[in-house]
């Protein structure tokens, strides 16, 4: 190499060239790692719900089986699933509450569908960490969650307690006056 | 420690193996002639009594296994209690061992805690600890619940929902933690593959642990580094022998508890097969988590009462930034000693707190007057007062105090407070 033509273009020895090498380097890494971090999405995913459980997701329930003033608890989802049959009492109290200082405000009637005041659908939850609320305790006359004492009215509205949310009601549609679908 | 060996093959097999894998030559360093204060107390015997425990619940837990079934948990529980052959030892060895293994790390915290084992150079090897801490919180928890009863169903509930009170992405994580709509199978089954998994990865960071320890060396009740040869004594026979006789002394705690009350520490709730739809009035997670539990119920707001439970533990991890003290163990810091003191009853009380309804009164039939939101005479006030101080003491007491405090002469040596003040001249 001494002698080296003037203008002539530098042409360093095959497999010397530092650039080159490096190209070789970064792209041989992140064809690894973009394999790698492909792989990560299935390996997350596959914890998520399972086809075969995503199809239990909804259910048919007759409500001529629940009288005046009775609540009938299903299993929906895996979770509890409480439908109630109001009395105009309890109907009237949580319509009395609507203006009350609530937690997490909702009127009683955004709560039910049109013109079916009597059925409270609600998950049975306790939406504080899980537990499930009974009926007929705490202070307002609706549900109280024995795990960290979280008192509901008769709307299944949070009133007292730890729990930040409203018993939440699920998607439903009345299929007739005396069935609904549920999920 | 020390760097150099002085094992010598005393066989042609030793020196055989020697040149080859010097294995003989790395226990020998590690557990005979390795190096340790000549004044470490009982206190510090419960590193050894840990991997006792480690080992019994990873033969246990591997027996178990054999007889368990994960798609019939609940029966195939009682039929390891019924009718495998020495089923009800094997298992009543693993849910009491679980307990032995939180009573013993318990106690080597609180000692790191008192003599000051946190601080430089062994920041990484107390770090270590409490990574395995954590990892033993979550394989106990994920243990409990593959009997699948009541409080094992119920308790996943309230532990996967915890992760629901983060904003925005927390539906999706519990979604995903159960995978489907609320604990079941799925969540059972893959908990099961978990806690199986958990345990060796304890043990990794256990071999981590014992490598930290012995790059830094043991610390010891003075908090004084070894200086010369008078500060040590070589690990076999002295530390085996004193090990030794603690591990028997504790595995007759452990036996007390096989044997005669197997259940004193678990939930009757926990015989009654697991229903979603009901549950229990009473729902406690195991003793060793009330600490925690009791945190979390103090604060009335869900997401922060998650936050405040987690950022408890943190503390443990900032803890050899936070104390600024210059002087290691607590035994020459006698103002630290006190609050140290008030900071084991501090995590009693919570402990007890988190075992009792939040509304229960502290002293029966006496009504005091409504703070907030709770008669001032409740548990929930007292988990309060008490989280207060626990929070105290890592935040405000130990930074500050390191700075305040006037702490006693420290030795020399370790050597030089067995020698009379003659001798010390």
């Amino acid at each position: 190499m001494a002698d080296t033509a003037v203008g002539a273009t530098n042409e360093p020895e095959h497999g010397s060239d530092p650039n080159r090498r490096d190209f070789i380097y970064i792209a041989a890494i992140a064809a690894a790692a973009g394999a790698g971090a492909s792989l990560v999405w299935p390996f997350v995913d596959q914890m998520n719900p399972s086809a075969d459980t995503l199809a239990l997701a909804s259910t048919e329930f007759d409500l001529t089986k629940v009288a005046d003033g009775q609540q009938v608890t299903l299993k929906w989802r895996g979770k509890p699933l409480f439908v109630r049959n109001r009395t105009k009492a309890e109907i009237a109290a949580a319509v009395k509450d609507d203006n009350a200082a609530l937690k997490d405000p909702q009127t009683d009637a955004e709560r039910v569908k049109p013109g079916k005041a009597q059925w409270l659908v609600l998950i049975g939850s306790c939406t504080h960490l899980g537990c499930v609320p009974t009926f007929g305790g705490g202070d307002f006359g609706g549900w109280f969650c024995p795990c960290h004492g979280s008192h509901y009215d008769t709307s299944g509205r949070i009133r007292k307690g730890p729990a930040p949310k409203n018993l939440a009601v699920p998607e439903y549609a009345f299929l007739s006056d005396t069935k609904v679908k549920i999920g | 420690m020390s760097g150099h060996s002085t094992y010598q093959p005393k066989t042609g097999f030793e020196r055989w193996l020697d040149a080859r894998l010097p294995i003989v030559r790395l226990g020998y360093d590690s557990f005979v002639d390795y190096p340790t204060p000549r004044n470490l107390n009982y206190w510090y015997t419960f590193g050894g009594i840990l991997s006792l425990c480690l080992a019994s619940q990873l033969i246990t837990g591997i027996i178990l296994v054999m007889h368990y079934n994960v798609g019939d948990a609940f029966n195939s529980v009682e039929h390891i209690m019924r009718d495998v052959n020495y089923g009800w030892l094997i298992r009543y060895m693993h849910a009491n061992g679980a307990s032995m293994f939180f009573i013993a790390v318990y106690i080597h915290m609180f000692r790191g805690l008192y003599y000051g084992s946190y601080k430089a150079p062994r920041e990484v090897l107390w770090i270590l600890g409490c990574v395995i801490y954590l990892l033993m919180m979550a394989t106990a928890f994920m243990g409990y619940v593959l009997p699948w009863g009541q409080m094992s169903f119920h308790g996943a509930v309230v532990i996967t929902n915890l992760f629901g009170a983060l904003p925005i992405v927390g539906p999706a994580i519990t979604t995903w933690l159960w995978g489907g709509f609320a604990v079941d199978t799925p969540t059972l089954n893959r908990f099961f593959s978990l806690h199986y998994l958990l345990p060796f990865m304890i043990a990794g960071v256990v071999i981590l642990h014992i490598w930290a320890l012995h790059v830094v060396g043991q610390n010891n009740p003075t908090g004084v580094e070894p200086k010369s040869k008078a500060d040590t004594l070589p690990f076999t026979p002295y530390a085996t022998v004193k090990d030794g006789f603690a591990m028997s002394v504790f595995l007759i705690l452990f036996a007390i508890f096989v044997f005669y009350l197997p259940n004193a520490l678990g939930h009757s709730d926990n015989y009654i097969p697991a229903n979603p739809l009901v549950t229990p009035a009473h729902i406690v997670p195991e003793w060793y988590f009330l600490p925690f539990y009791a945190i979390l119920r103090a604060v009335p707001d869900k997401l922060m009462g998650v936050l405040a439970m987690f950022g408890a533990i943190a503390c443990l991890f900032a803890l050899p930034w936070l104390d600024t003290s210059k002087v290691r163990s607590m035994r020459y810091r006698p103002t630290a000693k006190i609050y140290f003191l008030f900071f084991v009853v501090a995590c009693c009380i919570l402990g007890l707190c988190g075992a009792k309804l939040p509304d229960d009164q502290v002293i029966p039939h006496l009504t005091t007057f409504k703070l907030i939101d709770a008669d001032l005479n409740s548990f929930v006030w007292l988990s309060r007062t008490a989280a207060l101080y626990y929070f105290a003491f890592f935040l405000v007491i130990l930074p500050i105090l390191g700075l305040k405090e006037t702490p006693l002469p420290v030795p020399d040596s370790i050597a030089s407070p067995a020698l009379s003040p003659e001798q010390k001249g």
